[in-house]
C-alpha cells in the first residue's frame, strides 16, 4: 500500500515536472534550441514570488498574476532581442548564451538574497490531505496535478486550433518555408518566449511552494525538465508529461524503497529510457 | 623584358608562415623557460600558475570538443571528478607510484569516456550539453555515497607526503605545465592530420562530411574519448596539488562554466584562443575571485557579451579573423606573380 500511495504521489509529482518541461519542449520544438537558464529563471520567479509575499503579505497565488505576465513579457524581450542572434545551425551560441544567464540569475540571487533554503507557504493547504482508505493524498500537489493538466489542455488547444499554433507547428516543420509564406518567425520565436517563460513563472512558483528552494536549485529543476522530455520523446506535449510522470514515479517510489536515493534512482531511470528507448514514449523522430 | 615561364607555379603552398616560425618556437621556448621558474619566484605564486596550467589543459580539451568537433559539453566535470578520485584510489589504496598514476587514471577516464558516448551521442545539441551534465550529475552521487571513497567529504592524498612541501609544490608546477604542453601539442598535431582535417568538416556540416566519407561517429567519439582523458588529467593534477578531493568540488558544473568561458573569450576553433583564454581567466581569478558571487556575474556577463557580440573571441580578432597563427596547423597559400 506504501508503494501505491508513493506511485500517486511520483504521478501528481510529475505534474509539476510536466509545467517545467511544457516550456523546454515548446522552445525546442519551434526553434531547436534548449534554454540551459530555464531552472535558474524557474528560481528568480519563486524569489520574485517570496518578495512579493514578504513585503505585501499576499498569498503565492495573487504574486503569480504579478509574476507570470512579467516573466512573460520578459521572456518575449529576451527572446526578441537576445536570443535572436543566437540562432544559427550550430548549438553553440544558444547554448553558451543560455548557460551564461543561467550562472547570471544564479549568482545575483545568491548575492542578493541567503543562501538559505527559503519556502513559499499557501497557509493551511500546505499539509491538508485526502484520505481514500489507506493512502492519504496531498491537497497542494493535487492542484498542481490539476493546474498543469489544464495549462497544457490550454496550450495543446492553442497550438492545434489557432492561427498562431499553426504558424508554431509549420516553423517547426519547416522555417524556410514558412517565411516565403509570409509569416515572420522571429515573432513566432517571441511570442513562444513569452509563453515558455509565463510556464516557468508558473512552475517556479509552484515548486517553491511544493518544496523548498535556494539560489542555486535551478540546476536540478532544469535537469528534471530535460529528463522528462527525453522520456517522454522530443516534440509531443502530452509525451512530455508523460515522461514527467515516469520521472516522478520513479522518484518517489524509488525513495519509498532506498530513502534518499531519490535523485539517483530517477536519473539512473532516465539513462535506462536513454540507452533502451532513445526516442522515448511517443518514438517521434529527432532532427538534428 | 620579362618571359612567362609556363612551367613554374603560380602559388606557393607552405604549412609554415612567417608568425608560425616564430611564433612556435617562441611558445616552446616559453614553455621551456617556465620550467626554471620554481627556482626563481615565490612559493605561493609557483602553486597559483599550477591552476594556470590546468586550465590551459581543461580550455584545450573543451575546444577540442566544442570548436572542432561541434560538441558542446557541460558535463567535463564529470571526467576531472574521475580522474581525481582514480589518481588518490591508485596511489594510496592500490600502491601504484603517484607519478604512473596520472596516466593510468588519463586511460580510466578514456574508457570512461568511451562507454558515456554511446548513451550522450543519443543526444544532440543543448539536450547532449544537459545529458553530459546528467551523467556527471550520477558520478557525483555515487561518489558521494561510496564509503570506500570518502562518502561527502572525500579523500585526502597520502602519496606526496614524503617530499618536502617546496618540493612538492614544484613537483605539481612541473607536471601541470608538462600536461599543458602536451595538451596543446596533441591539439596541433590533431588539427594537422588528416583526422582534424575531417573533423572540421563534421562540425562544419556534418553531412557534407559524411558522404564524403568521413566516419562522422567515429571522428565524434574519438575526440570525446580525448577530451575525456585530458580533464581527467587535469583532474589527477587537482588532487596531486591540493591534496585532497571533494566530491562536491570536483564533480562542480562550474568547472564547465569555467572551461566555457575560457575557450569562448579566447576563440573558438582556434589552437591559441583557448590559451589566451586561459591566462585571461587566470587573471581575472587572480584579481576578482575574492567577490564571490560578484566575480561569476562578471564572468557571466563576459561570456555572454562574447558569445553574442564577437563570436572568433579576442583570438580571432588578433589574428585578423584566423589569418595568423602561431602554429603550422593550416596551409598558408602565397601568390608568387
Amino acid at each position: 500500500m506504501n508503494i501505491l500511495e508513493a506511485a500517486i504521489q511520483g504521478v501528481l509529482l510529475g505534474g509539476l515536472y510536466g509545467l517545467f518541461a511544457a516550456g523546454l519542449s515548446l522552445i525546442f520544438g519551434v526553434m531547436r534550441i534548449v534554454n540551459l537558464g530555464y531552472g535558474a529563471f524557474a528560481v528568480l520567479s519563486a524569489y520574485l514570488a517570496l518578495a512579493l509575499t514578504r513585503s505585501t503579505s499576499m498569498s503565492p497565488l495573487l504574486a503569480l498574476l504579478i509574476i507570470v505576465p512579467v516573466m512573460a513579457a520578459f521572456g518575449f524581450v529576451l527572446q526578441r532581442w537576445v536570443l535572436q542572434r543566437t540562432l544559427d545551425p550550430s548549438p553553440l551560441p544558444s547554448i553558451l548564451v543560455t548557460f551564461g544567464l543561467a550562472v547570471i540569475v544564479e549568482n545575483a540571487l545568491l548575492l542578493t538574497q541567503s543562501a538559505d533554503q527559503e519556502r513559499l507557504t499557501l497557509g493551511r493547504i500546505d499539509t491538508q490531505a485526502i484520505q481514500l482508505g489507506e493512502i492519504r493524498i496531498g491537497v497542494y500537489p493535487l492542484a498542481v496535478f490539476v493546474l498543469a493538466l489544464v495549462l497544457l489542455g490550454v496550450l495543446s488547444l492553442v497550438i492545434q486550433k489557432t492561427g498562431f499554433g499553426r504558424s508554431v507547428r509549420a516553423i517547426s516543420d519547416d522555417p524556410g518555408t514558412v517565411e516565403l509564406m509570409g509569416i515572420k518567425p522571429k515573432r513566432i520565436y517571441a511570442w513562444s518566449g513569452a509563453i515558455a517563460f509565463g510556464l516557468v513563472a508558473v512552475a517556479g512558483v509552484a515548486s517553491g511552494i511544493q518544496s523548498s528552494f535556494n539560489p542555486s536549485s535551478g540546476s536540478l529543476l532544469l535537469i528534471f525538465a530535460f529528463e522528462a522530455v527525453i522520456i517522454g520523446g522530443i516534440g509531443s506535449l502530452w509525451g512530455t508529461l508523460v515522461g514527467a510522470m515516469v520521472l516522478g514515479v520513479a522518484q518517489t517510489v524509488g525513495a519509498a524503497f532506498a530513502p534518499s536515493q531519490q535523485l539517483l534512482i530517477g536519473h539512473i531511470v532516465f539513462l535506462l529510457f536513454l540507452l533502451f528507448l532513445p526516442r522515448g514514449l511517443t518514438g517521434k523522430a529527432t532532427r538534428a | 623584358m620579362t618571359v612567362d615561364t609556363p612551367s613554374a607555379p603560380i602559388t606557393r603552398v607552405r604549412r609554415w608562415t612567417p608568425v608560425s616560425l616564430i611564433g612556435t618556437p617562441a611558445t616552446v621556448a616559453v614553455a621551456v623557460g617556465l620550467v626554471g621558474l620554481p627556482y626563481l619566484i615565490g612559493l605561493a605564486t609557483i602553486y597559483s600558475m599550477i591552476d594556470l596550467f590546468i586550465f590551459i589543459l581543461l580550455a584545450s580539451m573543451w575546444n577540442l570538443l566544442a570548436g572542432y568537433g561541434g560538441m558542446v559539453s557541460v558535463g567535463q566535470q564529470a571526467y576531472i571528478g574521475v580522474g581525481a578520485y582514480a589518481l588518490v584510489v591508485l596511489a594510496d589504496q592500490v600502491g601504484v607510484n603517484v607519478f604512473l598514476a596520472i596516466p593510468v587514471a588519463a586511460v580510466i577516464c578514456a574508457l570512461l569516456a568511451f562507454g558515456i558516448s554511446f548513451l550522450a551521442f543519443r543526444l544532440i545539441g543543448g539536450y547532449f550539453a544537459i545529458g553530459t551534465w546528467v551523467i556527471s550529475e550520477v558520478l557525483r552521487l555515487v561518489a558521494i555515497q561510496a564509503p570506500q571513497l570518502g562518502a561527502g567529504s572525500g579523500l585526502s592524498l597520502f602519496a606526496m607526503s614524503p617530499f618536502s612541501r617546496d618540493l612538492r609544490v614544484a613537483i605539481g608546477f612541473w607536471l601541470a605545465l608538462a600536461c599543458a604542453a602536451l595538451a596543446v601539442l596533441t591539439c596541433v598535431l590533431l588539427v594537422r592530420s588528416r583526422f582534424g582535417l575531417g573533423l572540421m568538416a563534421v562540425r562544419d556540416d556534418s553531412t557534407a562530411a559524411a558522404t564524403s566519407g568521413v566516419d562522422v561517429q567515429r571522428a565524434k567519439r574519438f575526440v570525446f574519448v580525448i577530451a575525456g582523458a585530458g580533464s581527467g588529467i587535469a583532474g589527477a593534477l587537482i588532487a596531486v596539488s591540493s591534496l585532497n578531493v571533494q566530491p562536491d568540488s570536483v564533480f562542480s558544473v562550474q568547472w564547465s562554466a569555467f572551461m566555457i568561458f575560457m575557450v569562448v573569450v579566447g576563440g573558438v576553433g582556434t589552437i591559441e584562443g583557448p590559451i589566451l583564454g586561459a591566462i585571461l581567466f587566470w587573471f581575472m581569478r587572480e584579481a576578482l575571485a575574492d567577490y564571490g558571487p560578484l566575480y561569476l556575474i562578471v564572468l557571466g556577463i563576459i561570456g555572454v557579451a562574447f558569445a553574442l557580440f564577437l563570436r572568433e573571441g579576442i583570438w580571432g580578432l588578433l589574428s585578423r579573423r584566423g589569418r595568423l597563427s602561431l602554429f603550422p596547423t593550416g596551409y598558408s597559400v602565397t601568390r608568387l606573380r
